[in-house]
């Protein structure tokens, strides 16, 4: 088939090349303007060249929450996607259940993110918190301001309550557009419970839990809001995680050059592990 | 393979239903021997999916039994009644290669690998898609999905019957002459007790030996393709089969001769009636169009390619007669109904006549 080469179509884009000029593009270069300067008062900048990069990969502050945001994210997505998989097969799929349980999944997703740190900030509080008091009173010494380890179970929980519906809710998507004939063949053939799911579940789903591992990825490797509100990145650095020390160094110590870099390096490791989680998963599709 | 006995089975997709209307099958007794092909014909929502899923076991009967073999198995689940089903979109495991689709029944009931193995080389070479064994399922086109959805019911040794729910839709054209023929061939060399749903006469009449006709979740005729065509036992038959379907006029009996407004056809015997809304049916293969007998007028002449379908008014009532493609149409043309071809129903159902053409008006010996 011959293409059409009309170079009027160009105008037809025009608005949105315009928009993401507007909403990243030119911001995006105001920060690489910044990560190349040394800034003083009274607006004086001084060319610094690379020397903020190589200060910043040098810095075991910017490795050590790296490791941390890796493990966080490995973590969550560990429980996320097996369990949103668990709860999608065992929601009903017909009847007056699908709106209840539909609701009930879209109601955590559906609440501001800051509020989901007040709810569980106040709801770990060892003196008023429905959680941390019940576990003190248990004998459970729970204490997330002090213990490091009970900081990163709640925030982890608090991820997972809040981010697994979205897991469900595109897998129960990808369920519910299977055709019954799928089953009612399984059944003829003799399948176990467990080879419809490998051999007829799994894979309909395949395509919308790349969505689901891909979103999943990215929004915990860019957490901030719910953390910070909860834990406000300790205690001391144990639940900083990139987000909250690029904004200490950014607006805490007002290093705009040093948090500059670190921003461009943050978004380019996002996007290169974006890129190849999913590279890595269509191949795998592609190759089956 | 076996002989499937349906003992007065009738299913509502309501719980508690009483009323008639209720129920998507009111009363089907019936018996597929063994080894047969049947084709379940009928318009879309006339019960014989809903058949097709009783026998398959998806679907338990709200009344009646269902035996294979002599044996009650109507409470036995899908997998107990040891049966295949090739459905109306294809049913593939994409993920596996061709062979383990063939393989994955098998694999599923214990079969010892080796057996398998030759079950699966087996079949494949019967669905003619050996050349195809390592590749994924996915890529495939539908009819050869398709097959292979057959295929997964004919490497069962064992299955008690194919069951088959409009499998055609999907493919193209001139493949499904094409599977259609191989399924046949299959069924003849193999044996199995076949059952086909479909609403498409053609492949009916062509798949079965047996072609049962249901019409409003009954079975209203069971015959060859030729008994169905000649004698449909009821007016739907007429009208579902048959292209166009049969003409069916208002008559009055007298005797051996029915009056259609003005005008009398002799009949070949006196038809045994019980009152009812009589009409006399024909097929339009045996209307005779020329100079002689009733007159009509002539509504519309289409041009079906191998012949002409003449519609035209009898005595206000619209009549359809096919003729030759190079036919001469008179200027005044006449038709007259080949006696071979007439047939009388009451009340919808048709009426044995008494007494061949060579006895006169005495009752048949």
């Amino acid at each position: 088939m011959d293409k059409t080469w009309n170079n009027k179509a160009w105008f037809l884009v025009l608005p949105v090349l315009v928009l993401v000029a507007f909403s990243a593009v030119i911001p995006l270069m105001t920060v690489v303007n910044y990560s190349v300067q040394d800034t003083f008062g009274n607006n004086q900048f001084f060319w610094a060249g690379t020397e903020w990069f190589e200060e910043l990969l040098r810095s075991d502050r910017f490795w050590a929450a790296m490791g941390r945001n890796l493990i966080f994210s490995f973590i969550i997505l560990a429980i996320e996607v097996p369990l949103g998989i668990f709860i999608a097969l065992n929601m009903p799929r017909k009847g007056w259940g699908v709106p209840v349980c539909l609701v009930l999944m879209a109601l955590p997703l559906l609440i501001p993110w800051n509020v989901v740190g007040t709810i569980w900030q106040v709801f770990g509080r060892t003196d008023i918190g429905l959680l941390g008091y019940t576990l003190n009173a248990i004998g459970i010494d729970y204490n997330y301001v002090r213990d490091p380890f009970d900081a990163w179970m709640t925030v982890i929980v608090m991820d997972v309550w809040h981010w697994t519906s979205l897991v469900v809710l595109l897998c129960y998507a990808g369920l519910v557009s299977i055709p019954d004939a799928f089953y009612q063949a399984a059944k003829i053939d003799g399948a176990s419970r467990w080879s419809v799911f490998r051999y007829i579940q799994l894979p309909k789903m395949q395509r919308v839990l790349l969505i689901a591992v891909l979103l999943r990825f990215m929004d915990s490797f860019m957490i901030y809001t719910e953390p910070f509100v909860v834990t406000g990145g300790g205690p001391g650095n144990s639940t900083t995680f990139l987000s909250i020390d690029l904004v200490k160094m950014a607006l805490g110590q007002f290093d705009l050059g040093p948090a500059a870099a670190m921003s461009l390096v943050y978004f380019l490791i996002v996007l290169l592990l974006s890129w190849v989680f999913y590279t890595v998963m269509t191949n795998y599709d592609a190759e089956r | 393979m076996a002989r499937i006995d349906l003992d007065h089975i009738r299913h509502s997709y309501l719980p508690n239903a009483t009323l008639e209307e209720h129920f998507a099958l009111r009363e089907v007794h019936h018996t597929f021997e063994d080894g047969g092909a049947y084709a379940l014909l009928g318009p879309s929502g006339c019960g014989k999916t809903t058949l097709l899923n009783i026998i398959s076991g998806l679907l338990k009967p709200s009344h009646g039994k269902l035996l294979f073999d002599g044996k009650d198995i109507t409470r036995l689940s899908t997998q107990e009644r040891n049966i295949a089903q090739v459905f109306q979109f294809p049913v593939i495991y994409d993920t596996m290669t061709v062979y383990d689709n063939l393989a994955f029944p098998l694999r599923n009931r214990g079969v010892p690998e080796a057996e398998v193995d030759h079950k699966v080389r087996e079949t494949l070479d019967m669905i003619d898609l050996a050349d195809w064994a390592k590749r994924k399922a996915r890529g495939l086109t539908a009819d050869q999905k398709q097959k292979i959805s057959l295929g997964r019911g004919l490497v069962r040794s064992d299955v008690n019957a194919i069951l088959f729910d409009e499998p055609l839709t999907v493919i193209d054209p001139h493949m499904k002459w094409v599977l259609r023929s191989q399924l046949k061939q299959l069924h003849r060399r193999y044996g199995h007790t076949m059952i086909y749903v479909t609403h498409d006469q053609t492949e009916a009449l062509t798949f079965a030996e047996h072609v049962v006709v249901m019409y409003d979740g009954q079975i209203v005729q069971i015959g060859t393709p030729a008994e169905l065509f000649e004698q449909p036992r009821h007016t739907f038959v007429g009208y579902f089969i048959g292209s166009p379907g049969m003409n069916f006029l208002p008559a009055e009996i007298e005797g051996r001769a029915a009056r259609i407004g003005a005008q009398r056809i002799e009949l070949p015997g006196a038809p045994a009636l019980n009152g009812g809304k009589v009409e006399l049916g024909i097929r339009p293969e045996y209307v005779r169009v020329g100079r002689e007998g009733m007159p009509v007028s002539i509504t519309r002449i289409d041009d079906v390619g191998r012949h002409k379908v003449l519609r035209a008014d009898l005595e206000g009532q619209a009549i359809a007669a096919i003729v030759g493609e190079d036919a001469e149409i008179p200027a005044e043309p006449r038709i007259r109904f080949e006696p071979a071809g007439i047939n009388i129903y009451a009340d919808s159902w048709r009426v044995e006549m008494q007494g061949g053409p060579a006895s006169h008006g005495g009752k048949g010996a």
